[in-house]
């Protein structure tokens, strides 16, 4: 039977098939899909996890304990979960083991462009790239195959062009969930220096062996395929850059790499001597292209390609084709110039009005990542600096240090309740050990917000939204021994104020929790009947009202507001903020 | 293979001896949160019932902040790249008309934009920094080759007519079919496919998808 599947959930689909018992993962663009998609499996036991390193800790128990187990993050992702993946690849597996880390060359979703490929020689694994979604569903079965045959855990490697295109995927028969016996073995599952110097020399030599073997059986460990054709120009490429490829250079050989770690040395040599040119086409790090020059062969790469970004059919076809790119029917020329689009925190955010309080007071905001990081931008431009999941609490942290107090009377923190959840806890502890005076605001809106609504442990449902035991933050930072908490609701602008001055002005480290729902989830509508309407006659032009930007509230020709009714989620935000009763709930007339 | 007016794939469009190099670009463009995923995720669902090989490309994420939003679909005996290049549209789907024209630059000469005239102020124009640009049809008219078809299309009032303003991918949907020679049926079939597990939601989906027909003929 033939479906047309997300990558992410042809990588879902391949989980179910290949057996997979447990999966814990920690959402993040452009890999949450998948974790959502395992849920569908009743027989699968998944999670969200609390961070991608937990995640993973999971999974390397789950592999021991001799279940087929994976564990799936977003590229930073891979940074939190880095320590029990360096030693997971000393440990080897029991169950097969994989990590999925999904990359996002041009970020469109996240704060850096790394390559994660670098990981997978750092921590000798082999990494194995799908170029679609039936790759995507296929390549991970046989990752698990390789997982147990060589005793390794193994990566798949996405990337946001696979992770989130949708293919036709041909199904295929699950295997049966199978636990493997586990034996207790210390010199394998314990590493102590004694140990795991024995278990360094099996791993160096497991990646020998892995590189050959990828050599000598292409189509089936290695995941290779070859097209020969011109014999004037040869590519070596891999996952969607291998699509461009095959758009741009209908003619070229082209040896498309499955496993692209380790490297199959001899078969690329053999490829090489049988073209005139050889061209590595890879998006971001010249990863492939430094290996193979490093074996002796001569390619040309990233002297014609660049390090950043996507790449394109158009990009390769500039460089290696007579084939003109194609021109737009329309000339843009002398067309009007777009405004840009970018994204805002959403008409009803009810944590806008929070960010416009941060605004007002002109403090410096240490900030997180999360919706949030977009009250970055105008109207409210509050944020300082953004760094990765949980940083802001420690930055802030770091401010007033530096200043030797001086600055934590206006410097806050800002995070969201996942990623306080994720990584912010341990940052209290620090400020509280080491006597900051910071003040800390939690911005609880019950959800994972942007990577598209996961609960998490505060919400009080688990990820197939059965009842699950609640976080209580108040409770939670008092016992960390912060010495004042204080909750707000985030929609009332002139209290934020006042309660964020109050905490300032206090010695010790001070929590605000800001507490309304997301206005994407069910609890978090607004009525339609408390639909703000304009009452025209009490309205006195005066302009305050557009400087929060929501996307329901335009000016009109008198100066005078119009709401757009079917944008308006009875926030209630613009109601607060004006000083003449002009806004007001729409009441049950419509 | 294509012509100004007709898309010559049908429902039994697999015996057609020219489907071999048959290649569909469609873009779908517009505001996040205005259905433009649900509408790759349907017309992937065709092209799999014609038996064709497709690629839906979607931005998800950061995008989704009421931020501009494109989806390629791909159509094709084989396809390879999910990205629509500039100049290769057979047809643009603008959602919102700021963002007909952001994307105008797809299109391919002989090509069909449809255009929601609705208008969704990005946050610049909402600030004052920038202008929202006027009569954004006609400055795409003037630039275009004849042979280009760009129609303009209400496609918030036709949803609310059929029951609500979350229809408006299906009215743009509907007017896309219009010129297309896959059978009413299919489309039919791959609309109820899509709101599957929201079957209560399938009566006011079809309904603005025929309203969006409708508005073609």
């Amino acid at each position: 039977m033939k479906e047309i599947l997300l990558g992410n959930e042809a990588v879902a689909r391949g989980a179910f098939e290949a057996g997979v018992k447990v999966v814990s993962s920690y959402p993040g663009t452009p890999s949450t899909e998948i974790t959502e998609s395992i849920a569908q499996y009743e027989r699968i036991y998944c999670e969200w996890a609390t961070n991608e390193k937990v995640a993973a800790e999971v999974a390397v128990g789950a592999s021991i304990r001799g279940a087929r187990a994976m564990t799936c993050m977003k590229h930073v992702g891979l940074n939190v979960a880095a320590d029990p993946f360096f030693t997971s690849s000393y440990v080897g597996v029991n169950g097969g083991l994989v990590f999925v880390a999904a990359d996002d060359p041009g970020m469109h979703s996240s704060q850096n462009e790394q390559d994660s490929r670098n990981y997978a020689r750092a921590a000798k694994v082999p990494m194995i790239e799908p170029s679609d979604s039936q790759e995507c569903k296929d390549f991970l079965k046989t990752a698990y195959e390789i997982s147990e045959k060589y005793d390794t855990p193994v990566v798949l490697r996405l990337h946001t062009r696979v992770s989130h295109s949708r293919s036709v995927v041909e199904l295929g028969e699950p295997r049966d969930i199978v636990l493997r016996p586990y034996v207790k073995d210390i010199d394998k599952y314990v590493m102590m220096p004694g140990m795991a110097v024995k278990r360094h020399v099996i791993v160096e030599n497991r990646m020998v062996r892995l590189a050959e073997d990828s050599s000598r059986n292409p189509d089936t460990i290695g995941l290779h395929s070859i097209k020969m054709a011109s014999d004037k120009l040869g590519i070596i490429t891999a996952g969607a850059a291998f699509q461009y490829v095959s758009e741009a250079l209908p003619d070229a050989s082209v040896l498309k790499l499955g496993m692209i770690w380790p490297l199959p040395v001899s078969l690329i040599r053999d490829f090489a001597s049988r073209v005139d040119r050889l061209v590595i086409i890879e998006e971001l790090d010249p990863f492939l292209e430094t290996e193979i020059r490093a074996a002796g062969i001569a390619c040309e790469g990233k002297a014609l390609f660049t390090l950043q970004g996507e790449y394109s059919a158009q990009m390769i076809r500039a460089k290696l084709s007579d084939i003109p790119n194609p021109l737009s029917a329309i000339p843009q020329d002398n067309l009007p110039v777009s405004p840009g689009r970018p994204p805002v925190l959403c008409s009803g955010c009810p944590h806008k009005g929070l960010f416009l309080a941060l605004s007002r007071l002109r403090v410096q905001v240490a900030g997180d990542i999360g919706c949030y990081t977009l009250g970055a931008l105008p109207p409210t431009s509050a944020m300082d600096a953004c760094v990765c999941m949980g940083a802001s609490i420690g930055m802030a942290h770091g401010f007033d240090k530096a200043t030797d107090g001086q600055d934590s009377l206006r410097t806050v923190a800002v995070i969201g309740d996942s990623t306080f959840l994720h990584s912010g806890i341990t940052n209290v502890i620090n400020a509280v050990y080491n006597q900051s005076n910071i003040t800390i605001l939690i911005l609880d809106n019950s959800i994972t917000g942007m990577t598209g609504h996961q609960q998490n442990p505060s919400t009080g449902l688990d990820i197939r939204l059965r009842a699950a035991p609640a976080i209580n933050l108040e409770a939670l930072v008092l016992s960390l021994g912060v010495s004042s908490v204080q909750a707000v609701d985030p929609v009332d602008t002139h209290l934020c104020q006042q309660v964020i001055k109050e905490e300032l002005l206090k010695k010790g480290v001070s929590v605000i929790i800001a507490r309304r729902p997301c206005a994407l989830i069910p609890s978090g509508k607004g009525k339609k009947e408390d639909r703000t309407v304009v009452n025209k006659d009490n309205c006195k032009a005066c302009g305050l009202c557009y400087k929060m930007m929501c996307p329901a509230l335009t000016e009109g020709p008198d100066m005078k507001p119009i709401i757009d009714r079917e944008a308006c989620n009875s926030c209630g935000l613009c109601r607060n903020l004006c000083r003449y009763g002009a806004l007001t709930k729409g009441g049950r007339k419509e | 293979m294509t012509s100004n007016t007709n898309i010559n794939i049908s429902s039994t469009g697999n015996a057609a001896s020219d489907l071999s190099d048959l290649k569909l670009n469609i873009v779908l463009a517009g505001v996040g949160g205005q259905g433009t995923l649900v509408a790759g995720k349907l017309l992937g669902t065709v092209a799999l019932k014609l038996g064709l090989d497709v690629k839906v490309s979607e931005v998800h994420g950061m995008s989704q902040r009421g931020g501009s939003v494109i989806t390629y679909v791909r159509i094709g005996s084989k396809v390879f790249s999910p990205i629509i290049e500039k100049g290769t549209a057979d047809f643009c789907l603008a959602f919102e008309e700021l963002e007909a024209l952001r994307w105008s630059g797809l299109l391919k000469t002989g090509g069909t934009m449809i255009i929601n005239s609705q208008k969704i102020r990005p946050l610049p124009v909402l600030m004052g920094k920038a202008e929202y640009p006027q009569n954004i049809k006609s400055a795409l008219e003037t630039a275009a080759p004849p042979s280009t078809r760009i129609v303009e299309i209400n496609a918030l009032a036709t949803a609310l007519d059929a029951g609500s303003s979350r229809a408006v991918n299906m009215v743009m949907l509907g007017a896309l079919s219009y010129f297309t020679e896959v059978s009413i049926d299919l489309w039919e079939e791959a609309v109820m496919e899509v709101f599957e597990k929201k079957a209560k939601l399938i009566p006011l989906n079809l309904q603005a998808f025929h309203f969006g027909r409708d508005l073609m003929r």
